[in-house]
């Protein structure tokens, strides 16, 4: 259901006829999750063992959802390009996991993190959704603590808590600064314990190079096993992508090297729709750049903030020396601008705030990137040894970063992107506009809205591995017939046809520049008109660069070595290619969306003081962009409803 | 379990299956190191008797032989416990050998000590020590004036050939680093780690390894500088 | 700044390899390790040579895809430091530096400095986990666990997998890795009822992937990117001869 509405700005994108249902239940949301459960169809025990599922990726959703499979009895495939299902992304989350378990007794509850998450996302998620990842955030801290994964404790024994990234209360559960690597390898045990048990057969090194749709519903993908170079098929009765956000596109950033675009990329291509792509995070406190060779970002968790402070100097291109420079000529400028929130703002607000003044040439540090968060007050209230106790292994990174020692003079931060809140459409049933496909963890879109609270996103991980996708699969596996797919029907050879000629062509280019290279030009390029603010001719501008830069890489692009063996240039080369197809969709969402809402910061919709103006009369809906060939992508439109939690201008002040 | 046992459904013998994994074996090692290793403190404790004369030596060394209900109980536990360790040490140094095939063109130790690495040199230098002694000292076929019924006059001529009580002092040396780091080792192989008492264990080994070798020692070296006269 | 590099270079795990040298002229010490051969790589690549392959991926010290050699020294001289995070301002300038890949049976090189760790996976799979089938766990403060308790499962469960502790052991063996999960679960309440068939299934698999024996020398603990302790490797081995001596079934499986 199309909404009539704004311009297609010069052809840049079309009106699509999609008709997005989200099948989320009626009735009071309180209960929408029960009533979904009840009224979904079930496989029997007998049955679940015939039926083959693949799943991509093996981050905590991925791993979350092939282990709960492989329990109930189903046959899963699970792929993943590192050398281990342990090593996916999700293993560098720091801060932690909310639930609303309310252990503290400070007022939380599951309708006030549903309404905190809603309105964090800045009124662009889907209520159910959101109400539904409250609800069962409670359930994954027991099964994480049943799993053995160390949470931080009180003295009783009980589970500690703290509040974090700005929440009022304290929800969010720990494990040091490891969260994520705690979860994720609970995740990835239950995972092995399965492949001991023959229920899962993994494939590390191999990486999903395309979807594979028969008839309509995902069949199967092709794969590259990374070790021989095979291109190979695996067919399924259905295929879960779990291959996380596509904040590489941006080259520097704080994913890891490897973490890609390709999967869902391929999958869009294939006819899954791809919605609010320009929803990018841009995480307020990493480490800044130090030099052109810099490879990523490193990022430090956003807990420091509760008790740094957060200044640059009063005067543009002040160079003393932090310590030198006296009181009355320092800006604490989030603690003048939101005094009640102070150097708590939610992250979008930090980091814009951060290059704003970076802007006005009052950044500090070598390239002018970067302001201070200052511990020198913490420590003269709390103690070094409190701060040592909280924040050590933060401190000792920094140092061996930047070989600084931040006990002495303040840390330079600087913002980096950091999460996607984009991908593919799903419904609430967390399937795709594919059938058959399933796309679960930061590689959907739904339920950040336009801005993910901090500590979010291993709980919707998890709440999609765990507890959502084992029945919703279920449910679609029992309402089809299938027949055994097969691996050698024109479908997969096509598929399998299409991806060997692009290994063909990027290894014959020949031409004089390294992917990387091409990887850091075009990640400027988003960075600068698509990062952190944004505005219509910045992206009309960035649309046509990145059109130019990206037919230069098919004609310029250098890859070394063949494609049967070892080759992490080619590997490289592929998803660099989806790269540059994604930023330009990025940027035409981008575009289209005439408003700011959250982390998309469109100059031209701000307050009188900066800050971001939606625009709910045209804006309230997801933006899901569908494939159409070389022409222009279509633009279809979910529209949003919010019964629970009305839409309101979101103030820090 | 081994596929082929695993397949033919016969279980092998809990003992075996212990014996072969590499922590059974270290075990075996840890508990025969820790029987040689008191009988070592006893045999030192023996031997220091002949600062006190040859009449208190020998009439030890008389009382031992009139008590074979002790004696030999206790060489038969030494020798198993000998074969048990060099046989564990000879199948794990096999494992060794084979679980790095290819060693590094450089390699550089990073927190390991020195008795620590030379444990597969020191043991079999020891033993072939062990070998020589035993045939000085109790068969009186190595080379040294023997005479079953004194043995301290075994001991002062046996000292008195200089490349005996080098020989003897060396090895000293050797079994001082063998123990240095057996003694503590075979608590950490035997579960035992305390973070209080585990460096108390490593100073006591490092003391008791030092007065194994001053004890020791100090007889050749009594014997050369004169200080244990020869009975004439 | 300058290093000189000589870096092992092995096509597969067929091919026979060398140490092949690389003069590096104009690094900046703040560059990482990894950097510096992104670096050497785009110049290798430009140059039609074949880049040097190494593992890498999260570049924060904390998926444990990276390590190599420096000097003989499992990710290089810093301690508690993966080569992903190891800047050259600890090199002096000129220095030569020897990068050889993990070597051990149980890791076979797949290329340069590349090997194949998946045996440590089939460890994990072989007993490394507490069952627990997603919807049956009990509230999460309903089996109180110490701080203590909490801390020290967390100092084990901290460990990254990246195998810098086979790497370093002259007897290529992994009883820091296996120790550090049996540490790990056997610490906390949940982890008691499968403790006994863990250690008894985990050593064994250890054993079968020809990981050497423990000869308690420490090099693993000097190295170890997270400062795992060789306790963890006492507890192993307690728990194992424990196992060994009551387990009701042999093997317990």
């Amino acid at each position: 259901m199309p909404i009539a509405g704004n311009i297609e700005a010069a052809g840049r994108w079309r009106a699509g006829s999609l008709s997005l249902d989200a099948r989320a239940p009626g009735g009071p949301i309180e209960r929408a999750w029960d009533k979904a459960r009840f009224e979904m169809k079930l496989v029997s025990p007998a049955n679940k063992r015939k039926h083959e599922i693949i799943v991509v990726g093996s981050g905590l959703a991925g791993a979350s959802a092939a282990a709960t499979l492989a329990e109930l009895g189903y046959n899963v495939k699970c792929f993943c390009f590192q050398d281990s299902p342990r090593r996916a992304h999700s293993i560098a989350a720091q801060g932690g996991i909310n639930a609303a378990k309310n252990y503290h007794n400070d007022g939380d509850s599951v309708y006030r993190l549903f309404y905190d998450t809603v309105k964090g996302g800045d009124f662009r998620s889907r209520e159910a959704n959101v109400y539904r990842l409250a609800q069962i955030s409670v359930q994954i801290i027991d099964q994480c603590v049943a799993q053995g994964v160390p949470f931080a404790r009180e003295y009783g024994g009980t589970l500690a808590n703290r509040s974090f990234g700005g929440a009022q209360v304290s929800r969010t559960f720990y494990a040091r600064g490891q969260t994520g690597q705690q979860l994720l390898l609970g995740a990835y045990q239950a995972l092995e314990r399965q492949v001991d048990a023959g229920r899962v057969k993994m494939f590390p090194r191999t990486e999903m190079l395309d979807l594979v749709v028969v008839d309509g519903r995902a069949r199967g993908i092709v794969t590259r096993d990374l070790v021989s170079g095979a291109i190979e098929s695996h067919a399924a009765d259905a295929v879960v992508l779990a291959t996380g956000g596509y904040g590489n596109v941006y080259y520097l950033s704080t994913n890891a090297k490897g973490s890609n675009c390709t999967a869902i990329w391929r999958a869009y291509k294939r006819g899954a729709a791809f919605a609010n792509p320009c929803f990018t995070q841009i995480h307020p406190t990493c480490i800044p750049v130090s030099g052109h060779y810099q490879s990523k970002l490193t990022l430090m968790s956003e807990s420091l903030r509760n008790d740094g402070r957060i200044w640059v100097p009063l005067n543009k291109g002040d160079k003393r020396a932090p310590n030198e420079i006296p009181e009355a000529e320092r800006d604490y400028y989030l603690e003048r601008r939101y005094p009640s929130f102070g150097n708590l703002v939610p992250r979008d607000v930090a980091s814009r705030n951060a290059k704003a003044v970076c802007d006005e040439g009052r950044g500090v540090g070598e390239h002018g990137l970067g302001v201070y968060l200052d511990f020198a007050d913490a420590i003269a209230r709390l103690g070094r040894a409190v701060i040592e106790e909280r924040y050590g292994n933060l401190f000792e990174m920094y140092q061996r970063i930047t070989g600084e020692n931040p006990y002495q003079t303040p840390m330079r931060i600087y913002p980096a992107i950091h999460y996607t809140m984009g991908g593919l459409w799903v419904d609430y049933q967390l399937m795709s506009t594919i059938p058959g496909l399933f796309v679960i963890g930061e590689a959907n879109f739904s339920d950040h809205g336009a801005n993910r609270l901090g500590a979010s996103a291993l709980m919707q991980g998890l709440s999609d591995g765990y507890f959502i996708l084992p029945y919703t699969l279920g449910n679609y596996l029992a309402g089809e017939k299938f027949e055994k797919a097969d691996p050698l029907s024109p479908e997969f050879r096509e598929a399998q046809d299409a991806v060997a000629e692009r290994t063909r062509r990027l290894l014959e280019a020949r031409g004089r520049r390294t992917v990387d290279s091409f990887h850091r030009e075009l990640g400027k390029l988003v960075w600068d008109y698509c990062g952190m603010s944004r505005n219509a001719g910045g992206l009309e501008h960035a649309i046509g660069k990145i059109r130019e830069l990206g037919e230069e890489y098919w004609r310029e692009v250098k890859v070394p070595g063949a494609a049967k063996e070892i080759n992490q240039s080619l590997e490289k080369a592929g998803r660099v290619a989806d790269f540059f197809e994604l930023a330009e969709l990025m940027c035409i969402d981008a575009l289209h969306r005439d408003e700011s809402c959250g982390a998309h910061f469109r100059e031209e919709h701000q307050t009188p003081d900066g800050e971001a103006l939606r625009d709910d009369a045209r804006f309230s809906y997801v933006a899901a962009w569908q494939y159409n060939g070389g022409d222009p992508p279509l633009l279809n439109k979910e529209p949003l409803r919010f019964e629970y939690v009305h839409p309101s201008q979101r103030s820090y002040k | 379990m081994s596929a082929t046992a695993a397949q033919e459904g016969i279980p092998k013998p809990r003992l075996l299956r212990f014996w072969e994994t590499t922590l059974g074996k270290k075990a075996v090692m840890a508990a025969t190191g820790a029987i040689l290793a008191l009988f070592v403190l006893a045999h030192l404790i023996g031997n220091l008797q002949i600062f006190l004369g040859p009449d208190q030596f020998n009439g030890y060394a008389r009382a031992l032989r009139h008590l074979p209900e002790l004696v030999w109980p206790v060489r038969v536990l030494l020798l198993i416990s000998v074969l048990l360790h060099i046989w564990s040490s000879i199948e794990l140094a096999v494992v060794k050998s084979e679980a790095r095939p290819a060693g590094y063109r450089r390699w550089k130790p990073a927190g390991s000590a020195y008795a620590s690495r030379t444990m597969y040199w020191s043991g079999p230098i020891v033993a072939a020590f062990v070998a020589y002694h035993l045939m000085q000292f109790t068969f009186g076929v190595g080379g040294t004036p023997y005479n079953r019924l004194d043995p301290y006059g075994n001991v002062i001529s046996g000292f008195r050939v200089p490349a005996v009580s080098l020989f003897y002092i060396f090895a000293m040396a050797l079994l001082c680093l063998h123990l240095r780091h057996g003694l503590w080792s075979l608590f950490q192989t035997l579960g035992f780690y305390h973070p209080r008492h585990t460096p108390r264990i490593h100073r006591a080994a490092w003391l008791i390894a030092l007065f194994i070798f001053f004890g020791f020692i100090s007889i050749p070296v009594a014997v050369m500088l004169g200080v244990i006269p020869p009975v004439l | 700044m300058k290093l000189i590099f000589h870096i092992w270079r092995q096509r597969d795990g067929r091919s026979p390899g060398r140490m092949v040298r690389y003069e590096q002229d104009g690094l900046n010490p703040d560059m990482s390790m990894l950097e510096a051969l992104d670096v050497l790589n785009e110049e290798l690549i430009l140059k039609g040579e074949d880049p040097v392959v190494f593992e890498h991926d999260c570049r924060e010290g904390i998926c444990g895809s990276c390590g190599f050699m420096i000097n003989g020294v499992a990710h290089g001289p810093l301690s508690k430091t993966t080569v992903c995070q190891l800047t050259l301002r600890h090199f002096d300038n000129g220095a030569e530096l020897y990068l050889e890949p993990w070597r051990a049976k149980a890791f076979p090189i797949l290329r340069d400095l590349m090997v194949d760790r998946s045996a440590l996976d089939r460890i994990i799979a072989s007993g490394g986990y507490i069952s627990t089938p997603a919807g049956s766990a009990p509230d999460g403060n309903a089996i109180p666990v110490s701080k203590e308790a909490a801390e020290r499962a967390m100092d084990a469960a901290a460990c990254i997998g990246c195998g810098a502790c086979v790497a370093a052991c002259p007897n290529a063996s992994a009883s820091l890795f296996t120790g550090a999960k049996i540490a790990h679960l056997g610490l906390l309440p949940q982890g008691q009822p499968e403790r006994a068939r863990r250690a008894l299934r985990m050593v064994a698999r250890m054993n079968e992937e020809g990981f050497g024996q423990c000869t308690n020398i420490g090099e693993c603990e000097a190295v170890c990117p997270k400062g795992i302790r060789v306790e963890v490797i006492s507890r192993m081995n307690r728990d194992f001869l424990k196992a060994s001596w009551t387990a009701r079934r042999a093997g317990a499986d």
